[in-house]
Parts: C-alpha cells; sequence; structure tokens
C-alpha cells in the first residue's frame, strides 16, 4: 500500500483534483472532531450530573488538585498551540526545517505536560486518592469524593491519551517534513494535525476550571 | 392485523389442554382495565394502518402489474397528500400520548390513604413487610378495594417488581426508593416476576400475589407471626445505634431535631433545599457529608456498612411517624 | 495497481473487473476498493449472523418446553446476551452500510472510491478485530449481562467475560465511526459532475442520515463502555450507588446511543426499499424530498428519544412525559416514508421479483413492528409491557422483519451487480415466502405472550404460557431454513449460474446505466457526467405518455 497512487504525487487516484481532495480531507477531520467532542461529551455529561448531586463532595476533593500546577500546564498548552500554528505556517510555506522545528518544539512542549500530569498523578498515588479499594479522603474511607477522582483521572487520563497520540502523529509528521514530503503542492497533512492538536487543547481549556477551580475555597 | 394471527388462534384451540393457555391476563385491578381500553384502542389504530397498508401495497401490485405494452404513469407527488399522512397519524399519535399519559400519571400518583408496604430485592428473591410487622418471602398477601403503596429498594442489582394481572412494574434500583401502588379489585392468585434481567436466576426470582378478601386478608395477617412493625424496629433502632444522642430535643443537641420535618423542605448550608424524604434520609444516614444541614457542623459519622437496607426502612419508617403533622399526609 | 485505462476495452472479449482485478489473497486483504471492502464485510456479516442464529435457535429450543432443562439458567442468559449482541453490533449496524453502502454509495453518486479508500479497509480491520475480541470473550466463557450491559450487574455482580466484551464493542464502536466519516466525506465531495443534492438517489440520502447518527452516537458508547470496563477493573465507582454513582446514569448514557442505533439499523433498510420500489414499480419515487428529508428528521428527532426505554427506570416523570411525546414524533418521519412507498406503487408497473417480494414483506412486518412501538412510546401501556416479550416482539419486527427483509432484498436485487451471475428467480420467490411464514409464525405469539405478562430473559416460565411458545419455536425453525435457502442457491449462482446483463432489471441510476457489470476498479470508464434526476423512468416512455404528467386527486 503505497501512500501515492500511481504517478500523480500528492493527487491520490479517486480525486478528481488536488482542491478536491484538500476538501475532503478538511471536511474529514473535522467530522472526526465532532466525533471526539461527543467522546468527551459523555464524560462531561456524568461529571455535570454528579458534580449537581454532591457539590460540598466534589468542592472538597477539589481542593485537593494543584492549581499552580494545573495553570502552568495549561500556560503549556497554549504555547503549545501557538507553536503548533507556527508549524502549520511554514508547512504552507514549505520550509521543511522550519517545519521540523517547529513541530519539535510543540512536542517538547506537549512533554513537559505530560511530565507535570505524571508528576501530579504521582501525588495522587501517594495520596491514596486514586479510586478503588485503597482510596482514603483526609483519612477517611471517603464517600462521593471517589467519584471526583474518578471523573478527573478519566478525564484528564482520556486527554492525556489524546496528547500522547498526538505527539506521536507530530513525530511522524517531522519525519516526512526532513523527507521532503511537504515540499509538494497539495499535502495538508500538518494542517490536519493542527486541528487535532488544537481540539486537544481545547479540551483542557475545559478541563481546567472545571477540575481544579470551580468551588475552591480559601 | 396479521394473517396469522387466525391460524394461531386454531391451533390454540386444537391444542392439547388449551383451557390452560389462556391469550389474555387476568385483569384484577383498579388500572387494569384502562390499561387494557388504552390496548385496545392501539389494537385498533394498529388493525387499521396495517390493513390499510397491505390492502395498497398488495392492491396496487396486483392491479398494476407488469404488462407488456403499458407503461407506468410517472407522478411526481402530491403536496395534499403529504400533509395528509403526516397530520393525520400525528393526530393521532398525540390522542395516544396524552391518553397514555394520563393513565401514567394514575400509576405513579399514589392515593394518600394507601397502606404502605416496604419491599426489598435482592438476587434472587423478594422480601416483604407489612406495616403490622408480617414478613414473607416471594409472596405477597394483599386485601381487595384497598390501596397499596410499593416502597421497594434493591439491596444489589436492579431489579423490576411486576404483577401482570394488575398491569403495573417498576424497577428496583439499589440506592434510591422506588414506589409503586395499586388496588386490587378481584381475589384471587396472581402471578409476580422480576422483570428486569438481574443475574443467572433472574426467571426464578418470582413469587404469587394473593389478593384476599379484608376478612380473609385480616385472618392471614392473625395466622402468620406478626413481629415488630417497621416503626417500632426503628424507634428501637434509633436508641441502639445511638442516634438519639444527638437527635434529641434538648437545647444545644448537636444534631437537628427531626421530629415534623417529614415531608418539608430543609435548607443546606450550601444554599438551596432539600425534601426531606426517603432517599434524603438514607443518604443522611449512609453519607452524611453529601448534604449539610445549615446552622449544623458536619459531625454526623456515616453508617455505611452497618445498617442493612431493612434497618434503613425501619429508621425512616420510625422519621416518617414522628412527623405527621400538616403536608406529610396529602404527598404522593 | 493497474492504472485506469481511459479507454474502453474492446466488448467483445471478457473484460477486466474489480473480482478479476487480481487474485491473490494479498490483494484482497489489502485492498483500498471499496467493492472488494464491501464482499469483505459482506463475508464476515454473514458469518456473523449465523453464528448470532444458532445462539437464537439455541434459545428457541430451549424455550419449546416451560422446564428450563435443556441448558442451564446461567449458559441460557448467556445465549441471549451473545445472541443480542453478535446480531447488532457484529451483524445488524455493519450490515446494510458495510455491504451495500460500500460497494454502491460510491457508484450511485459517480465516483471513483470512498473519500478515504485505507481509512475504508482500516474500518472493516477494526470491526474484525472488535469481532475477533468478542468472540474471544465467547469462546472462555461467554457474558451473561444481556446486550444492555445494564450496571451495577455488569460492573460488579456478573460472573462473566463482561470487560473482555466491552472492549470488542468499544473496538468496534470505532469501525463505524470511521465508516460514517468516510460516508459523509464521500457525499459531500465526491459526487460527480451534475449530481447535485437533489438528484441522489434516496439510498445515499439513507446512508448520509445513518452517517451522522453514526458519527455523532457511537463515541457516547464507546465512553460509556470504556466506563463501565473501568468501573469492572478498578470499581472506580461511577455506576455503583455505594459510592454515591448512578446506576441509571449508565442507562442514560448506554441509549442515548443505542437509541439513535436503531435508526443506524433502519435507515439503509429504508434506504434499499426506496431504490427496489422505485425499480420494480418503473417509478420516480413518490414525494422523493418528503422521503429524503424525512430521513434526516429521523437521524436528528431519534436523539431525543433515548429515555423511552427506561420508564419504569426512576428517571422523574416529567422526563418521562417529554420522552413519550418525542417518540410519537419521531414516528411520523417513518409513517410518512411507508405512505409513499405505497404510493409508489400506484398506476406503476410492478414486477413481482424476487427482491420486490422482499419489498412487500418489509412494508408489511415494518408497519407492525413500528406501530407497535407505539405502544411502548406510551406511557400507561409501557408500565405493563416494558421488558416483557412484547419488546421482543417489536424489535424483531422491525430488525428481523424490517432490516433483514430489507438486506435480503438488497443483496437480491444487486446481486448480479455484484458478481455478474443471476440466482434462479423461482427458488428466489419462494424462499421469501418461507421468510415471511416462518417469520410472522415465530414472532407474532410473542406479542400475545408480552401482553400476558411473560418477562423476557427469562429461561422458565409458567406452564400456560407454554402453546405460544411452542409455536414461536416452530416458525424459528421454519424461519431458519428460509435463511439457508438464499445462503445455497446464491453461492449456487458464484459457478453455474447464468451470466447477468448490464442492468437485468432496467433500472435506473448510475450503478445500472453507466457502470459495466460487474464494475471495474475505479467503477466507470469514464466520470459520468449527470444530467437527470433519480429514478427518471418517464425519459424512457414513448413521447405522448411522458408528456401527460398525470394529475393525482
Ligand atoms: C431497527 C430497530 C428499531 C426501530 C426502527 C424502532 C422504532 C421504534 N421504536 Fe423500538 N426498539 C428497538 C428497535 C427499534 N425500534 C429495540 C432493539 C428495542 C429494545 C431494546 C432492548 O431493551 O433490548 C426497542 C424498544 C423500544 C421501546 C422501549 C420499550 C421498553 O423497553 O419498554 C420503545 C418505547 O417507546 C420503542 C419505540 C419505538 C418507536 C416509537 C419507533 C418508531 O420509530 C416506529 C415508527 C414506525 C411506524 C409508526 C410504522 C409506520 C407508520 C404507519 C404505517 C402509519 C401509522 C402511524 C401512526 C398512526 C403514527 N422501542
Ligand atoms: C439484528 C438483530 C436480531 C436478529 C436478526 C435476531 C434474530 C432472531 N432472534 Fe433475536 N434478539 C435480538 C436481536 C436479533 N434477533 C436482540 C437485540 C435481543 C435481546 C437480547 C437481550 O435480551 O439482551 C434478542 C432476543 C431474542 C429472544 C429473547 C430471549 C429472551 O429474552 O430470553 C428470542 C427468543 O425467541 C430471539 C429469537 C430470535 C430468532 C428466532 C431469530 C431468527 O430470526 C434467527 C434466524 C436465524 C437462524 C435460524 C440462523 C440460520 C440457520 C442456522 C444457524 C442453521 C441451524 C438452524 C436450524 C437447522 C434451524 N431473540
Ligand atoms: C455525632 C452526632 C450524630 C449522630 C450519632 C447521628 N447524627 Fe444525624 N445528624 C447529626 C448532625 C450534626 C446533623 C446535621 C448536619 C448534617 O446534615 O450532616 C445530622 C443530620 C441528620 C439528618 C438530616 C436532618 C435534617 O434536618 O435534614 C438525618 C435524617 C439524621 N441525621 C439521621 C440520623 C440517624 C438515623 C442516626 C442514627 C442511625 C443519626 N442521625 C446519628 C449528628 C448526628
Ligand atoms: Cu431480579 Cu430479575
Ligand atoms: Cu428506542
Amino acid at each position: 500500500m503505497s501512500d501515492s497512487h500511481g504517478g500523480h504525487g500528492a493527487l491520490a487516484h479517486h480525486f478528481e483534483d488536488l482542491e478536491q481532495q484538500r476538501e475532503a480531507h478538511t471536511l474529514g477531520m473535522w467530522a472526526f472532531l465532532v466525533t471526539e467532542i461527543l467522546f468527551f461529551g459523555g464524560l462531561f455529561a456524568a461529571y455535570v450530573v454528579y458534580r449537581s448531586a454532591y457539590p460540598e463532595a466534589f468542592a472538597n476533593a477539589s481542593n485537593q488538585l494543584d492549581p499552580v500546577l494545573g495553570g502552568i500546564n495549561t500556560a503549556v498548552l497554549i504555547g503549545s498551540s501557538f507553536t503548533m500554528v507556527l508549524a502549520v505556517h511554514a508547512a504552507q510555506q514549505r520550509r521543511k526545517w522550519a517545519i521540523f522545528g517547529w513541530l519539535w518544539t510543540t512536542i517538547v512542549l506537549g512533554t513537559a505536560f505530560l511530565g507535570v500530569k505524571y508528576v501530579e498523578y504521582h501525588h495522587k498515588w501517594e495520596h491514596h486518592l486514586i479510586p478503588g479499594p485503597n482510596f482514603l479522603f483526609e483519612g477517611q474511607p471517603g464517600g462521593s469524593e471517589q467519584l471526583f477522582f474518578a471523573l478527573y483521572f478519566s478525564m484528564t487520563g482520556l486527554h492525556a491519551f489524546h496528547m500522547v497520540i498526538g505527539a506521536g502523529i507530530l513525530i511522524w509528521l517531522s519525519v516526512l517534513a526532513l523527507k521532503g514530503r511537504f515540499d509538494e503542492p497539495g499535502r495538508n497533512a500538518v494542517e490536519m494535525a493542527g486541528l487535532y492538536w488544537h481540539f486537544v487543547d481545547l479540551v483542557w481549556i475545559f478541563l481546567f476550571p472545571l477540575l481544579y477551580l470551580l468551588g475552591r475555597h480559601q | 392485523m396479521n394473517p396469522l394471527s387466525g391460524i394461531f388462534a386454531l391451533a390454540v384451540q386444537t391444542y392439547p389442554g388449551s383451557g390452560t393457555a389462556p391469550l389474555f391476563p387476568p385483569s384484577a385491578s383498579t388500572i387494569s382495565g384502562e390499561v387494557d381500553a388504552l390496548y385496545w384502542f392501539l389494537i385498533g389504530v394498529s388493525v387499521f394502518f396495517s390493513a390499510l397498508i397491505c390492502a395498497l401495497v398488495i392492491g396496487f401490485s396486483v392491479r398494476f402489474r407488469r404488462r407488456p405494452g403499458v407503461h407506468a404513469t410517472p407522478i411526481e407527488g402530491s403536496l395534499p397528500l403529504e400533509l395528509l399522512w403526516t397530520i393525520v397519524p400525528l393526530g393521532i399519535a398525540m390522542v395516544i400520548f396524552i391518553w397514555g399519559a394520563k393513565v401514567y400519571f394514575r400509576t405513579v400518583k399514589v392515593p394518600s390513604n394507601a397502606m404502605q408496604i416496604e419491599v426489598t430485592g435482592k438476587q434472587w428473591m423478594w422480601k416483604v413487610q407489612h406495616p403490622t410487622g408480617q414478613r414473607e418471602i416471594n409472596d405477597l398477601h394483599v386485601p381487595v378495594g384497598v390501596p397499596i403503596k410499593l416502597r421497594m429498594i434493591s439491596e444489589d442489582v436492579i431489579h423490576s417488581y411486576f404483577i401482570p394481572a394488575f398491569r403495573i412494574k417498576r424497577d428496583v434500583v439499589p440506592g434510591r426508593y422506588s414506589t409503586a401502588w395499586f388496588e386490587a379489585t378481584e381475589p384471587g392468585e396472581y402471578h409476580l416476576f422480576c422483570a428486569e434481567y438481574c443475574g443467572t436466576k433472574h426467571s426464578q426470582m418470582i413469587g404469587r400475589v394473593y389478593a384476599l378478601d379484608p376478612v380473609d386478608y385480616q385472618r392471614w395477617l392473625s395466622g402468620t407471626v406478626a413481629g415488630e412493625t417497621p416503626k417500632q424496629a426503628g424507634e428501637k433502632l434509633f436508641a441502639s445505634l445511638r442516634c438519639d444522642t444527638c437527635h434529641n430535643t434538648q437545647s444545644g443537641a448537636r444534631g437537628p431535631d427531626l421530629a415534623g420535618l417529614w415531608g418539608s423542605e430543609v435548607a443546606l448550608r450550601s444554599g438551596g433545599t432539600v425534601r426531606f424524604d426517603a432517599d434524603y434520609v438514607r443518604e443522611s444516614i449512609l453519607n452524611p457529608a453529601a448534604k449539610i444541614v445549615k446552622g449544623y457542623e458536619p459531625l454526623m459519622p456515616s453508617y455505611s456498612g452497618q445498617v442493612s437496607e431493612e434497618q434503613l426502612l425501619a429508621l425512616i419508617a420510625h422519621l416518617e411517624s414522628l412527623s405527621a403533622p400538616q403536608g406529610a399526609k396529602d404527598r404522593p | 495497481m493497474t492504472a485506469p485505462s481511459a479507454s474502453a476495452a474492446p466488448s467483445f472479449a471478457p473484460r477486466d473487473n474489480y473480482l478479476t482485478a487480481d487474485y491473490s489473497w494479498r490483494s484482497w486483504l489489502l485492498t483500498v476498493d471499496h467493492k472488494r471492502i464491501g464482499i469483505l464485510y459482506l463475508l464476515s456479516v454473514t458469518g456473523f449472523f449465523f453464528l448470532g442464529g444458532l445462539f437464537a435457535v439455541l434459545l428457541r429450543l430451549e424455550l419449546a418446553t416451560p422446564q428450563g432443562d435443556l441448558v442451564q439458567a446461567e449458559t441460557y442468559n448467556k445465549l441471549f446476551t451473545m445472541h443480542g449482541l453478535v446480531m447488532i453490533f457484529f451483524f445488524l449496524v455493519p450490515s446494510i452500510p458495510g455491504v451495500l453502502g460500500n460497494f454502491f454509495v460510491p457508484i450511485m453518486i459517480g465516483a471513483k472510491d470512498m473519500a478515504f479508500p485505507r481509512l475504508n479497509l482500516l474500518s472493516w480491520y477494526v470491526y474484525m478485530i472488535g469481532g475477533l475480541v468478542s468472540f474471544l470473550a465467547i469462546i472462555t466463557g461467554g457474558v451473561d449481562t444481556g446486550w444492555t450491559f445494564y450496571a451495577p450487574y455488569s460492573s460488579t455482580y456478573a460472573n462473566s467475560n463482561v470487560a473482555l466484551t466491552a472492549v470488542g464493542v468499544f473496538i468496534t464502536g470505532f469501525s463505524s465511526i470511521l465508516t460514517g466519516l468516510n460516508i459523509i466525506v464521500t457525499v459531500h465531495k465526491m459526487r460527480a459532475p451534475g449530481m447535485t443534492w437533489f438528484r441522489m438517489p434516496l439510498f445515499v440520502w439513507a446512508h448520509y442520515a445513518t452517517s451522522v447518527i453514526m458519527i455523532l452516537g457511537t463515541p457516547v458508547l464507546a465512553i460509556t463502555i470504556l466506563l463501565l470496563a473501568l468501573e469492572r477493573l478498578f470499581h472506580i465507582g461511577i455506576f455503583d450507588p455505594k459510592l454515591g454513582g448512578d446506576p441509571v446514569l449508565f442507562q442514560h448514557l448506554f441509549w442515548f446511543y443505542s437509541h439513535p442505533a436503531v435508526y443506524i439499523m433502519i435507515l439503509p433498510a429504508m434506504g434499499v426499499i426506496s431504490e427496489l420500489v422505485a425499480a420494480f414499480s418503473r417509478k420516480r419515487i413518490f414525494g422523493y424530498s418528503f422521503v429524503a428529508f424525512s430521513s434526516l428528521a429521523i437521524a436528528v428527532l431519534g436523539f431525543l428519544v433515548w429515555g423511552h426505554h427506561m420508564f419504569l427506570s426512576g428517571q422523574s416523570v416529567y422526563a418521562g412525559v417529554v420522552f413519550s411525546v418525542l417518540s410519537f414524533l419521531v414516528a411520523i418521519p417513518s409513517a410518512v416514508k411507508v405512505f409513499n412507498w405505497s404510493a409508489t406503487l400506484y398506476k406503476g408497473s410492478v414486477q413481482l421479483s424476487t427482491p420486490m417480494m422482499y419489498v412487500i414483506g418489509f412494508l408489511g412486518l415494518f408497519t407492525i413492528g413500528g406501530l407497535t412501538g407505539l405502544f411502548l412510546a406510551c406511557l400507561g401501556l409501557d408500565v405493563h409491557v416494558h421488558d416483557t416479550y412484547f419488546v421482543v416482539a417489536h424489535f424483531h419486527y422491525i430488525m428481523v422483519g424490517g432490516a433483514v427483509m430489507a438486506f435480503l432484498g438488497g443483496l437480491h436485487y444487486w446481486w448480479p451487480k455484484m458478481f455478474g451471475k443471476m440466482y434462479p428467480e423461482a427458488l428466489g420467490k419462494f424462499s421469501a415466502v418461507v421468510v415471511f411464514i416462518g417469520f410472522n409464525l415465530t414472532f407474532f405469539p410473542q406479542f400475545l405472550l408480552g401482553y400476558l405478562g411473560m418477562p423476557r430473559r427469562y429461561h422458565a416460565y409458567p406452564e400456560e404460557f407454554g402453546v405460544l411458545n411452542v409455536l414461536s419455536s416452530a416458525g424459528a425453525s421454519i424461519l431458519g431454513i428460509g435463511y439457508l435457502l438464499p445462503m445455497a442457491y446464491l453461492l449456487w449462482s458464484l459457478r453455474y449460474g447464468p451470466e447477468a446483463e448490464q442492468n437485468p432489471w432496467g433500472a435506473k441510476g448510475l450503478e445500472w446505466e453507466k457502470a459495466p457489470t460487474p464494475p471495474p476498479t475505479f467503477n466507470f470508464d469514464a466520470t459520468p457526467i449527470v444530467t437527470q434526476e433519480a429514478y427518471a423512468y418517464a425519459d424512457d416512455l414513448p413521447p405522448e405518455e411522458s408528456r401527460t404528467q398525470a394529475r393525482l386527486v
């Protein structure tokens, strides 16, 4: 299965022209992002239901999260979205080294995000805040606080998983960039990856206030 | 409605022992006649439309069958017809909806003079306690002519309490109370089924419902060991679990006085209110931190794991009896 | 890959087509040709259908006697669970879109392929992997939660392979998403010049609507199943009332997908019926745009009625009322379609060929199935019939009497195009009749059983339900034979059947008029240019007849 069918370069066999191909890719990506929204949507729905059922427990539990680390991560992620825009821009100008450079900046920022996430998860682990039989909240078995952490881990875990996938795609694209795949017109893979990356960023922009900030006391 | 229904009727009649093979369930409660009426109406609608569609399709297929030299006549469509067959079914559907909703409201609105029976479902049995204290498993004895309210909860998975002859059914869910009510009209012995799939012996979670004349019911009651009534049991528990150390009428008690609260709205520390009902009491006992009453501290310990569902029902019955004043009785 | 040749091959030599392009295994398993992928789907859904059917046969054998003596309760529970799961997720959902949709949507709009051919292949692999994982779960012990996976039974109490099955269903969901995505983009971006939206065959409209549901609904199922698996493995508490979790939330999330999913199963079937009715009455579908838009109306409204599966679950009374009224509304577009199909036959030139026999079966049975849906949507009645055999009868009337009939009808209609062979017509009609009779005998008694109060998922039942159950089991064996027959003669036709012409039915549509039989790898010799509406049967009429456009009423 070679990537381009026949000798037409960037144009796949079943499209009439590059314009059509490009539009198809873009529409496909948007449709995919819609499915992603609904994928996270199920979790957001569960979150809203339980948050309104157990406001106190959720507020208490959310106090265990570190808004500073969360805030840093938000900044890192927004930064990575910015560098991603630069990568897309470079791709439009077909400057392969610039593409490579900006993609890697984005990857590094993404990895930094995951690193901070790891620190946070580790902290929860040490404080018995992982849902399950060993869960303890302030030394107690804990009731609905566990629900908060179940949702916290599901939501941020799914988000982090998307980041890992995204970073993988970016690495792959950076290799293709060096091979000169984006030197010819009609290649919009970087742009598509950009859409995806911004989407993942956007999800975090919702997660951060919902999980870290809402209902905080002190 | 269906070309084959006649054949079934025939087959059923000629089958040996068909006397024991009914085609229609007994109708034995105040609601069952209404549900049946709705059913027959819908059968009528269905027969009409199925017959119409069959007649049109078969009629046209025969009348306009392909013949050499005869062509189809091109027809685009017709707005009046489209409107007709949008609006007429819509109208019929709305009639069904409103009628159905009315019947449904009757099945959810419990008469205020209903006699309350507590039901606990678990894999795979139904445990029942009468207000007079009698307990039974899987069976249910009820007097005819008295509205019966079932307060039900499950100890494990979801079950569903289903008495076909009374046309009632309600899911029995863990963690929250559900209610159903009926009033039997015909004395007799009826099926009781668990209708929600609940594991291996789902099909064995069945029993009998005995609708008895009030006299027979009294006789049954007196022939059965009564034990404590839920109310009495609840009162004892309230003392033995030391609820009364905090919930009492002394000034400076650590917890709110619970008398007279049933059915009222309680103000919460986090703002908002909550209705003082079975679900709230249950939550207050098992997960007291979830909602804190205004003016109090979250001092109450959780009793999760220390009280069974049946004890909870008893405590609730006790608290309910503590407060029969205004507003409590006329609640559905 | 062979390059498309611009000039048509000489007509006297047997020309190359998608089947003969290459014979190697590799060329099939790595194909990106939507037609070959359609064939791959055909093979796999057939396999799953017979697997699900085998479970059904065992179910009916057990239910032939009241005592529950053939298999143990545990086994019985696994049987209906796996029957439901296999039939829904691995047979009916992918059946029409995967086989007929894949094969014909691109051809019908004049495209060379789907927009994303490799994604298309990937979606088949994802489906097969999901299927294999589930199959593994089945042979290593099975699952017994019912296809609905209700928590907390599934999350905490069941002792069967819930997690593995959930993973299988989860994976398969992505196949559905990919298929939907592909069809949406294909329909938007790959139409041939002149193929405007309102020139598209209704089959394509139906698939478009289906795909919208697939991409909006399936992700929610995926996340729900994922949460279930997490709950099961790590006991995180989301659906566990002991931690304040809510088992009813699971039902909301599940039905948010699974109700729209029933329209994923019926809309493509409706698309097939539109094509067949037009072709065998030689007429344009009556009220084309109403039929087209009703598909979209169903797709949209279908997302708002999930709560009608939960009238008795403890959701609020008012929620119940809203879900009930919306369920009645979603029934209307289906009614519109049924009436339009019937009206199309009026003054047509109706040919009662095998596919048309299935159409007539569909119309009758779908109507009964749909009308009994009204019983269920009606609050007061659902209190009695919920979770009884009445529901079982309702959905088999729609899914087996409706969707499976349409699938068989469509398969018979397009078989000549797909394989270039004809099947024995008399045998075809005969088995359509057998299926119809067997079907009614199987499922009609279940309506009576349901109203009598027989709960579903019962391994044993009171004596008095015996007679009706025996009838039902007898019917199932007739039905089984009815399904084995087409399987046999269609296979026979591949080798011994007479060659099919390019357009054996004299039907309209790019797939019949422009694409050779069987189509070449890129479908057409040259990109077709569309100048007509769909179903332009009037164009073939002698001039004086086509001018007298008949007025109705
Ligand atoms: C392809 C599958 C399919 C389809 C298309 C439908 C279509 C419909 N379904 Fe069904 N349904 C299922 C598959 C399907 N269903 C399944 C699998 C279940 C059970 C799941 C489980 O619990 O395991 C179920 C269960 C189910 C329930 C829950 C029952 C319960 O558990 O208590 C309800 C309740 O409202 C319902 C309603 C409807 C309605 C109103 C329609 C409507 O869309 C039907 C519309 C069609 C018509 C109305 C017929 C044509 C109309 C006419 C000829 C004109 C006359 C019309 C009028 C007067 C309005 N269905
Ligand atoms: C597309 C969906 C689909 C299809 C096609 C079918 C097809 C059939 N189904 Fe089923 N069914 C469901 C979807 C479907 N079903 C679902 C979702 C449930 C609910 C599950 C749950 O509760 O969780 C269900 C439940 C269900 C029950 C209820 C079980 C219970 O609640 O206890 C029954 C009982 O009769 C039944 C019967 C049948 C029969 C007889 C067929 C027949 O149409 C099958 C015919 C096919 C064959 C017979 C196979 C072909 C032949 C062979 C394999 C050769 C051997 C056979 C012979 C020699 C006879 N199905
Ligand atoms: C250590 C003291 C203490 C004990 C013992 C205790 N409670 Fe409480 N209870 C409280 C306090 C304080 C509150 C108010 C704060 C809150 O809502 O948690 C309360 C609230 C309640 C409420 C909600 C009251 C309202 O006004 O809305 C109920 C019901 C209740 N308790 C029942 C019980 C029962 C039944 C028991 C015994 C099984 C019990 N309590 C034992 C201290 C206690
Ligand atoms: Cu309990 Cu089914
Ligand atoms: Cu539904």
